[in-house]
C-alpha cells in the first residue's frame, strides 16, 4: 500500500471514531439542548488548539454480548489543548457512546490524561456526562473510578483541578468532582447525586423530582458542592476561560501578572460604602470592588452560604484571593457553612501561592441549637486551620465589627496574618457593646431603679472605651489604623514587601484538619 | 432577597436579626430559613431511624414487655433490623401493621414505662 493509501485509511478509520455515538445519538444530546463533547471541547480550547489522544482506544466488555459492539474511543475524548494560551489537560465524556457510561478503557484513558497532567504540571479539566458505572464491566468499572479517585487526590494542591457536570453524574461518579478543586454547573442540564429520585422512591417511599434532588440549583444554593453556577453550557465554558485567568499552572508558580489597572472610583466609593452603626448591612462586594483592579471580582460559590463572600481578584496585576463576611446575608456570621466555604477556599490560595485579603466585618457565630447540634464547633474550627496553615501572604482588613471568636478566625495577628490594619470605624472587642455591659455591669443593672437606663448607659460607656481600634492597636494586634480611602496603597505595599515571604513550618507527614 | 416597593423599585428585605444581643439588619438565605425547629426526644416514642417496611409485629397494645424484648422488624437497606423494647413497660400504643411502609422518624410504637414482673 502507499502511503497515500495508508494515510486515506486513517482518515477513515479516524472518522467513524470522530462521529462518536452516530448522528442518531448526536440528535437526540442536542434535542436536549445539549452540545456533543466534541463540541464543548473545541467551544472551550483555543481554536486549532486541541490534540486528541487514544481515539483508537476500545472497550474491553467481553460479557453479556459487549464483545459485539464497537464503543468509539469508549465514550470519553482526551486530549491537551490551551486557554487563552494557557495549556490544559482536557477529557470530556461522550454521552453519545453508550450512555457515557464508565468502563475500564474509559477510566483508563482519564486516567492517562491525569497522569498526563500531573508530569506536565498543567491543570486538568474533566467534563462529566455519564450514566455512571457500565454495569456489563462489572467490577471493572469500579477499579475504574477509584483509579481515577487515587489521582484526584494525589493532584490535589499540585494541579489545579476543575469539573464540568454538563449532563447526569451519579453514583460512584460524583467523588471525582467532589475531590477536584472547582465544580462547575448548568442549570437544567447538571444532575449530582448518589441514589437517584427512582432508587429513593422504591426504597424509602421519598418522592422528589431529579431537578430539587440534585440539579444544579440545589447543589450551587444549599449542598455546596458547584462553586460556578451558569444559566448555559455557553456561559459555563465562559467562566472557566474566566478562572484559569487567575489561577496558576500548578503550585511551584504564580498566576500570570495581568496589566496593573486601578479601581473604578467613581462607580465605587470606599469612604460610602460602610454605614458607621455596626448593626447596618452593607454590600461588601462593593469595599471588595473599590479596592481591586479594575473594580473587578470573580466570586465563587456566589450563591451558597452567602453570608461569607470568597472569590479572586487582582491587585496591581497579581492574582489575590479575598475573603470577607458579608453583612448584608445573616448579618455576616460565621456557621457551618460558611466556615466550609472560606476554609476550602483558604486551602485553595494556599497551596497555589495566592494571597489572601481578608476583609472582616462579623458579630461572632450563628446562634442555634441546629448550628450546635450540625457541628459548628468541628466546622467552625476548619478556618481557623486553614488560616493558620496557610503560608501565603495574608492581609487582613477590619472594617467594622470582629468580636470575639470571630475577630481570632477572620485571619487575626493571633494566626499569623502578615499586615492587620484596621479602619477607624472598626470595633475590635471581646464581644459586642450589648453583651459585654450585661455581663460585666449585671449587678448594677439589676440592682439600678431604671435598670433600661442603666442597661443603655453601661453600653455607650463599653462602647466608647472598647468599641474602637485603638485597644488592640494599643497591644500591637494591629499593625496601622488607616484611612477607608489608602486601604489599596496599603495592600498593595503589603503585596510588594511579601514577595519573598518564607516561614518555615515543622515538618511532618500532613496536619489532621477538622473535615 | 428583594422585594418590590411602592414605586415598583426593587429593594433588599431586611430583617432584624440578633446575635449577642444586638440586633442587626440583614437578609436571611435559604439554609437559615428552612432549618427545622429543635425537638426534645420523648424516649417513650420509638421511632423508624430509616424509611423501611415492616415484615412482623410480636406485640400489640396493651401488652407488657421487658427490656430487651422484641417489639417488631423494620427492614431498611436489605437488613431486617430489631426493634427492641427500650425498658420495661406496656404498650400504649401501636401505630404500624404488618406490611406498612414507613418514612423516617414515624413513629412506630409508644410505650410507658412501668415495673414488669418476670
Amino acid at each position: 500500500m502507499s502511503i497515500k493509501k495508508k494515510t486515506l485509511d486513517l482518515k477513515k478509520r479516524m472518522q467513524g471514531a470522530l462521529m462518536g455515538g452516530g448522528e442518531k445519538a448526536i440528535e437526540k444530546q442536542q434535542s436536549l439542548g445539549k452540545m456533543t463533547a466534541r463540541e464543548r471541547i473545541v467551544a472551550l480550547l483555543d481554536p486549532n488548539s486541541f490534540h486528541e489522544y487514544d481515539l483508537f482506544v476500545e472497550h474491553a466488555a467481553r460479557d453479556f454480548d459487549m464483545d459485539k459492539k464497537t464503543l468509539p474511543g469508549d465514550g470519553v475524548i482526551t486530549g491537551t489543548g490551551t486557554i487563552s494560551g494557557f495549556p490544559v489537560c482536557i477529557y470530556a465524556q461522550d454521552f453519545t457512546v453508550a450512555g457515557g457510561s464508565l468502563g475500564i478503557m474509559h477510566a483508563r484513558k482519564i486516567s492517562k490524561i491525569m497522569d498526563h497532567a500531573m508530569n506536565l504540571k498543567i491543570p486538568i479539566i474533566g467534563i462529566n456526562d455519564s450514566g455512571g458505572a457500565r454495569i456489563q464491566e462489572g467490577v471493572n468499572s469500579l477499579a475504574g473510578y477509584g483509579e481515577i479517585f487515587y489521582r484526584n487526590t494525589l493532584a490535589s494542591g499540585v494541579i489545579p483541578q476543575i469539573s464540568v457536570i454538563l449532563g447526569p453524574c451519579a453514583g460512584g461518579a460524583v467523588y471525582s468532582p467532589a475531590l477536584t478543586d472547582f465544580v462547575f454547573v448548568v442549570d437544567k442540564i447538571s444532575k449530582m447525586f448518589i441514589t437517584g429520585p427512582e432508587v429513593i422512591k422504591s426504597v424509602l417511599g421519598e418522592e422528589i423530582t431529579m431537578e430539587e434532588l440534585g440539579g444544579a440549583r440545589v447543589h450551587s444554593e444549599v449542598t455546596g458542592n458547584a462553586h460556578f453556577y451558569a444559566e448555559s453550557e455557553q456561559e459555563c465554558l465562559q467562566q472557566i476561560k474566566k478562572l484559569v485567568t487567575y489561577i496558576p499552572w500548578n503550585n511551584s508558580k504564580k498566576a500570570d501578572p495581568f496589566p496593573k489597572k486601578a479601581p473604578k472610583t467613581r462607580q465605587f466609593k470606599i469612604d460610602d460604602i460602610i454605614p458607621t452603626d455596626p448593626r447596618e448591612p452593607y454590600d461588601v462586594r462593593d469595599v471588595i470592588r473599590a479596592v481591586s483592579d479594575d473594580s473587578e471580582f470573580f466570586e465563587v460559590q456566589e450563591l451558597f452560604a452567602a453570608n461569607m463572600v470568597v472569590g479572586f481578584g487582582r491587585i496591581n496585576g497579581e492574582t489575590v484571593g479575598f475573603v470577607a463576611n458579608q453583612p448584608m446575608v445573616l448579618a455576616g456570621v460565621l456557621d457551618v457553612d460558611s466556615s466550609d466555604k472560606a476554609a476550602r477556599f483558604i486551602r485553595f490560595c494556599d497551596a497555589f501561592n495566592v494571597p489572601l485579603v481578608t476583609l472582616v466585618d462579623l458579630p461572632g457565630y450563628l446562634p442555634g441549637i441546629d448550628q450546635e447540634h450540625a457541628g459548628v464547633i468541628r466546622h467552625g474550627a476548619k478556618i481557623l486551620y486553614s488560616y493558620s496553615e496557610a503560608t501565603v501572604p495574608k492581609i487582613t482588613i477590619i472594617l467594622r465589627k470582629a468580636y470575639g471568636g470571630g475577630y481570632i478566625a477572620m485571619c487575626s495577628r493571633h494566626l499569623r496574618a502578615d499586615f492587620v490594619f484596621a479602619w477607624p470605624t472598626a470595633e475590635i472587642a471581646v464581644m459586642g457593646p450589648e453583651g459585654a455591659a450585661n455581663i460585666i455591669f449585671r449587678n448594677e443593672i439589676k440592682k439600678a431603679e431604671d435598670p433600661e437606663k442603666v442597661r443603655s448607659q453601661k453600653v455607650e460607656e463599653y462602647k466608647k472605651k472598647f468599641a474602637n481600634p485603638y485597644v488592640a492597636a494599643a497591644h500591637g494586634y494591629i499593625d496601622a489604623v488607616i484611612e477607608p480611602g489608602e486601604t489599596r496603597k496599603f495592600v498593595v505595599h503589603a503585596l510588594e514587601v511579601s514577595r519573598e515571604k518564607a516561614e518555615i513550618r515543622p515538618e511532618k507527614k500532613h496536619g489532621v484538619p477538622p473535615f | 432577597m428583594e422585594k418590590e416597593n411602592q414605586n415598583g423599585k426593587k429593594e433588599h428585605a431586611f430583617v432584624s436579626f440578633v446575635v449577642n444581643e444586638a440586633e442587626y439588619k440583614t437578609l436571611t438565605n435559604k439554609m437559615y430559613e428552612t432549618r427545622k425547629p429543635y425537638e426534645p426526644k420523648n424516649p417513650n416514642l420509638l421511632r423508624a431511624f430509616m424509611p423501611g417496611n415492616i415484615p412482623e409485629m410480636s406485640k400489640k397494645k396493651g401488652d407488657l414487655v421487658k427490656e430487651g424484648d422484641k417489639l417488631l422488624i423494620l427492614e431498611a437497606m436489605k437488613m431486617k433490623n430489631l426493634i427492641l423494647a427500650p425498658f420495661d413497660g406496656k404498650i400504649k400504643s401501636v401505630n404500624v401493621k404488618v406490611g406498612d411502609k414507613v418514612s423516617k422518624n414515624h413513629v412506630l410504637v409508644e410505650v410507658t414505662p412501668q415495673k414488669v414482673k418476670k
